[in-house]
């Protein structure tokens, strides 16, 4: 039961997973006779080692008519394999001392294992891991139960004020592409979802040459090289993953009002950003710093918190993501003054697009993002994040131990071209829920 | 190491003592507190100052106080006027952030390593030398009530949580929220910040705690130059407010429109008070047995077998200042009522009572208790965290070491001797959410307005 002042930096954080490195970070990379491609640190300070194992199976992979699918079938990697009930995993992992974890979003599936490096555990849980994702059994009786918590679940997020925004925004914002899929489950397509879905949805997508795999920790070369061999050789062979379309980008401003009773209205607004491989990335990631990427130093926190006490919390971030993520600009206030918050809001990009930031504000943001750059890889598990995030999107090698020197290459004219030519405030996606007068 | 620490004595009469962990520590001469740990992976540190000032400090009416002044912290000194702080931390490649509990207040900054020293002297100014003006308070209480209702008024199980804690404990301070209450915080003065900011704010009443590439020596002589300067005062004597005991079951309804019902319950739970203490080790020991992985009781029999819960899980801190709880909470899945919910997690609770738990289970625990241990190095954030806390609540780090052996040796029927002796109805506070219609044409009306 702790408060705390600035509740958005772990958004701000999550936004920019994307980026940094240390200077020689010794990455090795190979692919494995599997097909699979690997992406390792070797490093013996902690007697622990990590194992993320990711695929292109997010939920842009669904389809409108089984939406859906793709979330499930992740889910139910876990509950059942190789004969082994649901319990069972659980219990075998905790004798182990081992985590099981995973990721979800619109590009990426993923199961995450920690165990200790002691060759007891550590093998026992490798074990696991690749019957987990190689010998799935989807049990009909663990999907039907996990089908009625999801229904649960989307029934009680219909009532809150933050999932309803989040949901109305993917909407407007990406319309028929399957990035919008992520938003489109309803209780009515979960119930429809089968077994047989999963089945076909874990064959098509679940495959050798589409798995990435990021270890870090107390293991050789040669081990590693044994564990990808272990947990993908016997996965699917199957094609690539469906390509996406290019996002369309709006051509008129949509703004939806929903009415909530809750005391503060919540609301979004955005418009498509970044890929991941893209030539504006850091013109764009350097100058969303300014505007709401830096907490209590961007523009947007001075204006609408600092100056004026109309929120506890404003942000801005870029999601970059296969093709174009969302750029999205968040805040909460009291609904009495829903109107003077958004237009102080609106004021404050459309000031930053149309003029850019001042070059001060650009040293202050180079010095935070290049000085701070140590603290992005210091543990384990933000390493094990970025070689998963490197290799999927088949980022350079060299990618964080570049990162210092492209954020000291970006221009305040850069910032201004970048955002002129990128974000439209004109054609904006706006979600107001709560006070929709 | 021990010779640097008999140079350290000399040079600076430090009370200075090293630990296996290499974990060192010294308290300055004002009486302020310095914990370092060292951790050479990454050239990075983590410095956080705790202040042992908390909602359990404040009185009725100025309820909040303790969060306001943690948001009013950042708001400038002559020195370093308003959003100066921040501004050089960022500049520094830093990240900063502050938090409020129950039983301490907290700042932190993680930062590359050599710029240890800024983080230093911008703390120690603002713990003698903030100004807190009547202008900035007024912007900032709104951004306080604005909190509030993001974190409660809007969150019908937030609402919940606070019923339960004000209805268990009616007198105990732990009986009011951190945030404070509405009015309390629509009357709060820039006086009443002030009063808390002179009252509590000294080094004798802080612990500075540093873990990353540093080495301590260097640690103390900076935090000697920066924090050495800082007079003391004297603290106010901190009345005990003890709760009286509970006599009997105590229930209560929070009406919130939402989807789902929700079901909160628990019981008073006895504090950790000192290394002599199993009963604490055995009530951690039984909450994973209930809730340590998927396949623990509560998940395995009420989610996965009856199929009565969406979900459902288990709590207990053993570290506080103040009276613990052993909670369980839950949603109630379609077609099961909160009260059968309710009927089958103390059904639980009566199982561990009468049968106890068995090896299998106890081994499992501690294979993850002992794991956790080793994983938890991964975070030097974490790792400072758990140093601040026993530090602020009246413990010492060293009870850090011995928190994984003791673990080992609790045995099952110790835990099923906690089970009995505390989970016990006379001492059960039950809450409920009861959910209502969302209209939405019906704005929510705020509690009375005093000030505003």
């Amino acid at each position: 039961m702790v408060a705390t002042k600035k509740s958005f930096l772990s958004i701000v954080i999550f936004a920019f997973i994307t980026t940094a490195a240390h200077a020689g970070l010794p990455i090795q990379h190979w692919q494995s006779t599997s097909g699979a491609q690997v992406y390792f640190v070797e490093n013996h300070d902690l007697p622990i080692v990590d194992v993320s194992v990711n695929f292109a199976a997010g939920s842009s992979q669904d389809t409108l008519e089984k939406v859906g699918t793709a979330a499930m079938t992740q889910r139910l990697l876990t509950l059942g394999a190789g004969g082994m009930t649901d319990d069972e995993i659980s219990n075998k992992f905790a004798d182990l001392g081992a985590v099981l974890g995973g990721d979800f979003d619109v590009d990426r599936a993923s199961l995450k294992l920690r165990t200790l490096s002691s060759e007891r555990e550590k093998s026992a849980a490798l074990q696991l891991l690749a019957t987990l994702l190689q010998k799935p059994d989807f049990p009909v009786k663990v999907l039907e139960r996990e089908k009625a918590r999801t229904i649960s679940g989307l029934q009680e997020d219909a009532t809150l004020p933050e999932s309803i925004s989040n949901r109305a925004f993917t909407a407007a914002l990406y319309g028929s592409h399957p990035y919008a899929l992520e938003d489109a489950i309803t209780p009515e397509s979960v119930a429809k979802l089968t077994r047989d879905d999963l089945v076909a949805f874990y064959q098509r997508y679940y495959t050798r040459n589409n798995a990435v795999v990021a270890i870090i920790g107390d293991l050789t070369r040669a081990q590693a090289e044994q564990l990808t061999d272990q947990v993908t050789e016997q996965l699917p062979q199957g094609q690539a993953a469906t390509a996406l379309p290019a996002v369309p980008l709006p051509q008129v401003a949509v703004e939806r009002r929903i009415p909530h009773h809750a005391a503060q209205s919540h609301i979004l607004l955005g418009y498509p950003g970044i890929k991941r491989i893209d030539p504006d990335y850091f013109a764009l990631y350097v100058g969303n710093y300014i505007l709401g990427g830096g907490g209590f130093v961007s523009r947007l926190t001075e204006e609408v918190r600092e100056k004026r006490g109309l929120v506890y919390s404003v942000y801005s971030y870029f999601a970059p993501l296969r093709e174009a993520g969302p750029f999205q600009i968040g805040l909460q206030t009291k609904r009495e003054q829903t109107g003077q918050a958004l237009s102080v809001v609106r004021d404050t990009l459309k000031k930053f697009v149309t003029d850019g930031p001042t070059s001060k504000e650009l040293k202050a943001a180079k010095d935070n993002l290049t000085g701070g750059f140590a603290l992005r890889l210091d543990s384990n598990s933000k390493v094990l994040d970025y070689l998963s995030v490197i290799g999927f999107y088949d980022l350079p090698l060299t990618w964080l131990d570049d990162y210092v020197g492209h954020v000291n290459k970006v221009t305040v004219a850069q910032i201004k071209d970048a955002f002129a030519r990128r974000i439209k405030p004109d054609n904006m996606v706006t979600i107001i829920v709560g006070n929709t007068e | 190491m021990h010779r640097f620490i008999t140079a350290l004595l000399f040079l600076f009469s430090f009370q200075t003592v090293a630990a296996e962990n290499q974990i060192h520590e010294t308290t300055l001469a004002n009486g302020l507190k310095v914990v370092v740990q060292e951790d050479h992976r990454s050239p990075v540190v983590v410095a956080q100052v705790w202040y042992r000032a908390g909602s359990i400090d404040e009185y009725n009416g100025t309820t909040g106080v303790a969060h306001v002044l943690e948001h009013m912290m950042f708001k400038g000194t002559r020195q370093f006027p308003a959003g100066q702080f921040s501004r050089m931390v960022a500049a520094a490649g830093g990240k900063e952030n502050a938090f409020t509990s129950r039983d301490y207040t907290v700042y932190f900054q993680q930062l590359e390593k050599s710029k240890l020293a800024l983080s230093m002297k911008l703390e120690a100014d603002r713990m003698a030398n903030l100004q807190l003006t009547d202008a900035e308070f007024a912007k900032e209480i709104q951004v306080v009530m604005e909190e509030r209702r993001w974190r409660t008024d809007d969150k019908p199980q937030a609402l919940v949580a606070e019923q339960y804690m004000s209805t268990a404990l009616q007198v105990h301070p732990y009986g009011r929220p951190v945030i404070g209450w509405m009015n309390d915080i629509q009357n709060m003065t820039g006086q009443d910040a002030r009063n808390w900011y002179h009252t509590w704010y000294a080094p004798n009443n802080a612990t500075l705690v540093v873990v990353g590439d540093v080495k301590p020596e260097q640690v103390f002589a900076l935090a000697n130059k920066y924090y050495g300067v800082l007079k003391p005062h004297k603290l106010p004597v901190r009345k005990p407010q003890v709760e009286p005991e509970q006599k009997g079951e105590r229930r209560i309804t929070v009406q919130a429109p939402a989807k789902n019902p929700y079901l909160l319950m628990g019981y008073i739970a006895p504090t950790f008070k000192g290394s002599a203490d199993w009963e604490p080790y055995a009530l951690e020991i039984l909450t994973g047995v209930l809730d340590g992985n998927a396949a623990s009781r509560l998940n395995r029999n009420l989610v996965r077998r009856d199929r009565s819960a969406v979900e459902v899980s288990a709590g207990y801190d053993m570290i506080n200042r103040g009276p613990s709880q052993f909670e369980f909470d839950a949603t109630p899945s379609e077609g099961t009522s909160v009260a059968d919910l309710e009927i089958a997690i103390r059904g639980e609770i009566e199982t561990l009572k009468n049968e106890g738990v068995t090896e299998e289970e106890l081994q499992r625990v501690k294979a993850q208790v002992i794991a956790a241990d080793v994983y938890k190095r991964d975070s030097m954030f974490n790792q400072a965290m758990e140093i601040g806390q026993l530090e602020s609540t009246g413990h010492s780090w060293r009870d850090l070491a011995d928190y994984t052996k003791r673990l080992q040796t609790v045995t099952p029927e110790q835990v099923q001797a906690v089970a009995r002796k505390y989970l016990v109805d006379e001492h059960l506070t039950v809450a409920i959410l009861d959910p209502q219609p969302i209209d939405e044409n019906a704005p929510k009306k705020e509690a009375p307005h005093g000030r505003h």
